[in-house]
């Protein structure tokens, strides 16, 4: 053999796996996620485990976003940090310098994220996958940089004195409150990915993903369905940002790191490209793992860079596959795909 | 003028030398090797760990020296892209290109947390400094030592030309990357042939990072990130996967660069790099001095 396959899984442990994924495919889960989410207060309220919860809950926002663009497209974004300092920073500035509610931002966020996923986006999506991760990892640092540079993003120190939340009068700046209104609008994010997934543009996404020249044989514009999916990450992502702001009521340049980028697409593959209930997973686990380790601090990352490795050699599907899977998972490739695969790299 | 014409190719050289690393094995198995830039580091860190225990010695004969640690740091920094090939790498030649993409970040966090566990998270200063007599050249300050850095690189870069398009091995590679099918037909070990190239890349970036170590006197475990990002960059702009090209490209990016700082500021740099790797993919994606290239199906 030429290259060195890995062998089709046997059929026990197929069998066992369609059991288990029935299982875990059920839509009720969702509802139980949600009900922990809403109970977790009640576990611990104190200050800190407040703000632990918020920020995993922003994760999952994240990491859903995320999921969009590689899960369901397989557009590898290596800045998506980039969104979520772009959302950040524009309700930030609103926020401090013009005084608006954050909520009177949503609308800029959103016009913001979306022209920077157009200009991100439109030149490199025509080109072949691979241009668009490591233009993706660039323009985070672009992003990064400016912040830095700007007086009107606070320079280096960046911005501070962000206004908590508050919806239509009512004021949601206390942790407990804030918890559940990032909970209510990350459960409403995750759903509408989600929805967005199972949607005939989500079809379309995945047939792009698993054969993008197939996909345009097929009538599919692959080009404008792969900016639409880039343009979907941008959005979560920017709302995601004035969340982090809020909750933060400081932002600076050092927040959006290509270390946030590389830390949610671990949580989007190590929970399973594409799949919801995975993807959610493994935020939650990658943002609690530090509070859990924390004397292994040093050793995280580069755990966080052999599992990457180990995941993908040994279980590309991830942890918790999507069932959505048009393809049967389990079928062997023959030669003449092998052969297409060289030739389409 | 003269002198930004020099300091361009004064880093021009570096950049060059990293991004033929990563343009040859683009070129060969299409793969974006995003550990590239922190082999760069290892290297670095090769040099700065040999000339810790050569201590004293090394400051009195401090340029041979200099040339013993970086063919041994180039010896180590490709014995580690072969190590990667076969363990991150080779296991997944035929998966989608995705899964192999992702591998590569996953090896570029591990080897730069790896190193930041091995020496710290502080920046280590260079055992030697190479800071030496200036010259004036055409009205441009020279340091002998520049030149001594750009002159390894230009000869390393001959060896490469030389390796390419006058050995077997060479001819091999060029095989493979036109059509790797047909080359293992026709006997090529193409298994093999894949280790020598990243093998071959790797100690150049190596070779690369000791000599950044030794000029700028200071290395730390995330020195690789930026420096793959624009070895990239040149590499896209000489046309991806072609040798030639990639030297041009590192020499025009290190021009740009200097110019680009002169005009906007230094804390612009970066920004103005990688706005022109987009402004350079929408205009002409193939590079100066690639050809294009039909996906075929």
């Amino acid at each position: 053999m030429f290259w060195n396959r890995k062998k089709a899984p046997t059929t026990a442990g197929t069998a066992r796996a369609g059991v288990l994924n029935r299982l875990l495919g059920d839509r009720r889960l969702g509802w139980i996620g949600f009900a922990v989410a809403l109970l977790a207060p009640f576990v611990s309220a104190t200050n800190y485990s407040l703000s632990v919860m918020t920020s995993a809950a922003l994760f999952v926002m994240l990491a859903v976003g995320l999921n969009i663009v590689v899960g369901y497209c397989g557009l590898l974004d290596l800045g998506y940090a980039a969104f979520f300092a772009i959302g950040a920073y524009a309700s930030g500035i609103l926020a401090t310098t013009y005084g608006w509610s954050l909520l009177a931002t949503v609308p800029v966020v959103l016009v913001a994220a979306v022209l920077a996923g157009i200009i991100i986006g439109g030149p490199t999506l025509r080109l072949r996958s691979d241009y668009l991760a490591i233009v993706t990892l660039g323009f985070g640092e672009i992003i990064r940089i400016t912040a830095n540079n700007l007086d009107v993003t606070g320079g280096p120190s960046g911005i501070y004195g962000i206004p908590g939340l508050d919806l239509f009068g009512l004021d949601l700046s206390d942790p407990v409150a804030f918890y559940y209104a990032v909970v209510v609008i990350v459960a409403l994010a995750v759903v509408g990915a989600a929805r967005l997934g199972r949607s005939r543009m989500g079809r379309a996404w995945r047939f792009i993903r698993e054969d993008e020249d197939a996909a345009e044989a097929m009538g599919i514009h692959t080009y404008k369905l792969k900016l639409a999916a880039y343009i979907a990450g941008a959005v979560w992502g920017g709302l995601a940002g004035i969340l982090f702001g809020a909750q933060l009521t400081a932002i600076s340049p050092q927040s959006f790191t290509f270390l946030w980028s590389a830390l949610i697409l671990m949580a989007v593959v190590l929970g399973g490209m594409g799949s919801t209930p995975g993807v959610v997973l493994g935020a939650i686990f990658v943002s609690l793992l530090p509070e859990l380790l924390r004397d292994a601090a040093d050793y995280r990352f580069f755990v966080f860079g052999v599992l990457l490795i180990v995941v993908m050699i040994f279980r590309p599907q991830g942890l918790w596959p999507s069932t959505a899977s048009e393809r049967a998972p389990d079928r062997r490739p023959d030669p003449a795909e092998k052969e297409e695969a060289w030739q389409a790299q | 003028m003269s002198q930004l014409l020099w300091n361009g190719l004064f880093v021009g050289s570096f950049y060059a030398l990293v991004a033929l690393g990563y343009s040859m094995v683009y070129g060969i198995i299409k793969l974006l090797n995003f550990a590239h830039g922190d082999i760069y580091m290892l290297g670095a860190f090769a040099g700065f760990g040999l000339l810790t225990m050569a201590g004293a010695m090394a400051t009195s004969a401090s340029f041979l020296a200099l040339f013993v640690v970086l063919l041994v740091a180039m010896l180590a920094t490709g014995t580690s892209g072969l190590i990667l090939e076969r363990v991150a790498y080779r296991p997944l030649r035929g998966a989608p290109r995705l899964s192999v993409l992702i591998t590569a970040v996953g090896a570029s966090f591990a080897l730069e947390y790896g190193m930041r566990l091995v020496a710290g998270p502080n920046p280590q200063v260079y055992p030697i400094r190479l800071e030496g007599t200036t010259v004036h050249v055409l009205g441009a300050r020279v340091t002998l030592q520049q030149l001594a850095l750009v002159a390894i690189a230009i000869l390393l870069m001959i060896g490469l030309q030389w390796l390419i398009m006058g050995t077997g091995t060479g001819r091999a590679m060029r095989a493979i990357s036109q059509d790797p099918k047909a080359s293992l037909y026709m006997g090529i070990n193409v298994n093999s042939v894949i280790a020598r190239t990243f093998f071959i890349g790797s100690a150049l970036a190596g070779a690369a990072g000791v000599m950044a170590g030794a000029y700028y006197g200071k290395i730390d475990f995330l020195m690789g990130f930026l420096i793959g990002l624009k070895a990239f960059t040149a590499a896209v702009i000489g046309g991806i996967g072609n040798i030639k090209g990639a030297m041009l490209g590192g020499l025009v990016l290190g021009m740009l660069e200097t110019f680009g700082t002169a005009w906007l500021g230094g804390e612009w740099r970066d920004v103005f790099a990688f706005g022109f790797l987009i402004l350079f993919l929408t205009l002409r994606p193939t590079g100066l001095l690639g050809e294009r290239v039909t996906e075929r199906v």
